[in-house]
């Protein structure tokens, strides 16, 4: 049987199904921003940006922009009715006093333990950077992860040991692939979704950790 | 009578010294302020190490800085940017030194300069290369790095209004470093939209007290 790959769309859709009315959120860069557009309208979800703002809404019309009034992905963003504006003290008390309920951010491996690595490729010529990866990692009660399931060379991004630079040691607890979705837990890498006619032994094939079938 | 308004920007700028440490508010380009930078630049200070987020965007403001060669150090947690040529090259280069910090950790060590603490416990970092070599603690099952506070000479900081005693509210977004820099400086000078009459400024709103704040600048 043949399978199709979820696309970064589909992933974002999948993600915000599983975050509740009365949430707080802060969903990462890049493909984690997308799942606010699939977050459901009669549905109150509190989004948070590490740069200060709680409650925040989709991007303004063009004539709206406001330089001051930014997402941590320096995108233009207008503020819900109820939402707030805070200093980074207190955003980042948000953020590592365990008063985010969920955050989302992306990936270049995760181990099975549930050790992040997201910040660095280790290169030696790169530039480091990492804002508030690291904080968020520790901080939010629940970590999601989306990511393509294999490298664009193929090669697996789920693993047993990081050999990328951590982020932070066993921190996630769910990841959400363009394959399955998987959690993590104390016996492993539980997958509890695959795409339809992707079999487990083609799945686990593609990653580097052992994974437990729970889809049956 | 008490007038934090009085000095120009150029004066309120001429007590920095070369080899300052100085902190830059500012989220990218939201809350930077960009003509106290600019004065900085006017005055020829040199060998600055620079406490900010980022490195500096595009060729404005903090960018603009660290081309004029102004910048021994900076301490920041996002220097890599789309638009953050300067930078780039000036590191690849070897002429600057980077303190890369997570930026939670950026932020409570700055805070732990205001309220006078010493080094603090942080859970932000530990296990990973950023906390190499730093004392680590175990409390109640969770594990912590040890991190100085991070003090300066001066925060340059970019507000919305601002009265003659030092009281400042912000706007929006640009709000970021603002309050937590003007108290873990030593002088802090504001450049402000507009500065109003005292008791203009609702007290219950008041985000930084006048303590915190030396210089008010008007823009």
């Amino acid at each position: 049987m043949s399978y199709i790959k979820l696309t970064r769309d589909q992933i974002a859709e999948r993600v915000a199904q599983d975050i509740p009315e009365g949430a707080y959120v802060n969903l990462g860069i890049g493909l984690p921003t997308r799942i606010a557009s699939y977050l459901p309208e009669d549905k109150e979800v509190f989004l948070h940006s590490e740069n200060g703002l709680l409650a925040f809404g989709p991007p303004p019309a063009a004539e709206d922009e406001d330089p001051e009034l930014i997402n941590a992905g320096k995108e233009f963003v207008t503020m819900l009715s109820g939402g707030a504006f805070f200093h980074h003290g207190d955003s980042f008390a948000m953020m590592r006093g365990g008063h985010l309920d969920i955050c989302v951010l992306g990936a270049f491996q995760v181990a099975q333990n549930g050790d992040l690595a997201n910040w660095h490729t280790g290169a030696p010529d790169a530039i480091p950077a990492v804002g508030g990866a690291m904080d968020l990692a520790v901080g939010a009660k629940k970590v999601f992860v989306t990511t393509d399931h294999v490298t664009k060379h193929g090669e697996p991004k789920l693993v047993s040991e990081l050999t990328y630079p951590a982020t932070g040691l066993k921190c996630v607890d769910r990841i959400y692939t363009d394959l399955c979705v998987i959690d993590v837990t104390d016996k492993g890498l539980v997958v509890i979704e695959k795409v339809a006619g992707l079999s487990f032994a083609e799945l686990q094939a593609m990653t580097g950790a052992e994974l437990i079938d729970a889809t049956v | 009578m008490i007038d934090k308004t009085s000095a120009s920007l150029i004066e309120a700028l001429s007590q920095i010294k070369d080899g300052s440490t100085i902190m830059i508010g500012g989220f990218g380009t939201a809350g930077q302020p960009a003509e106290l930078i600019d004065g900085l630049i006017e005055l020829g200070i040199k060998d600055l190490v620079i406490v900010n987020n980022n490195a500096g965007n595009g060729d404005y403001g903090l960018a603009k800085l660290l081309k004029a060669g102004a910048v021994r150090k900076i301490i920041c947690s996002f220097p890599r940017q789309s638009d953050s040529w300067v930078f780039d090259e000036l590191y690849r280069a070897g002429k600057i030194e980077l303190e890369l910090v997570p930026q939670g950790n950026l932020a409570c060590r700055i805070q732990a300069a205001g309220m006078g603490l010493g080094p603090i416990y942080t859970p932000t970092g530990f296990g990973t290369m950023l906390a190499e070599g730093k004392p680590v603690l175990n409390h109640e099952g969770k594990d912590y790095v040890l991190e100085n506070p991070i003090r300066a000479d001066f925060a340059l900081i970019k507000a919305y209004k601002g009265d003659r005693w030092g009281n400042l509210v912000y706007r929006k977004s640009a709000r970021n470093f603002g309050p937590i820099m003007a108290m873990a400086a030593g002088v802090s000078i504001a450049q402000v939209q507009e500065v109003v009459e005292l008791g203009a400024l609702d007290p219950e709103h008041i985000v930084t007290p006048g303590i915190f704040v030396q210089h008010v600048v008007q823009i």
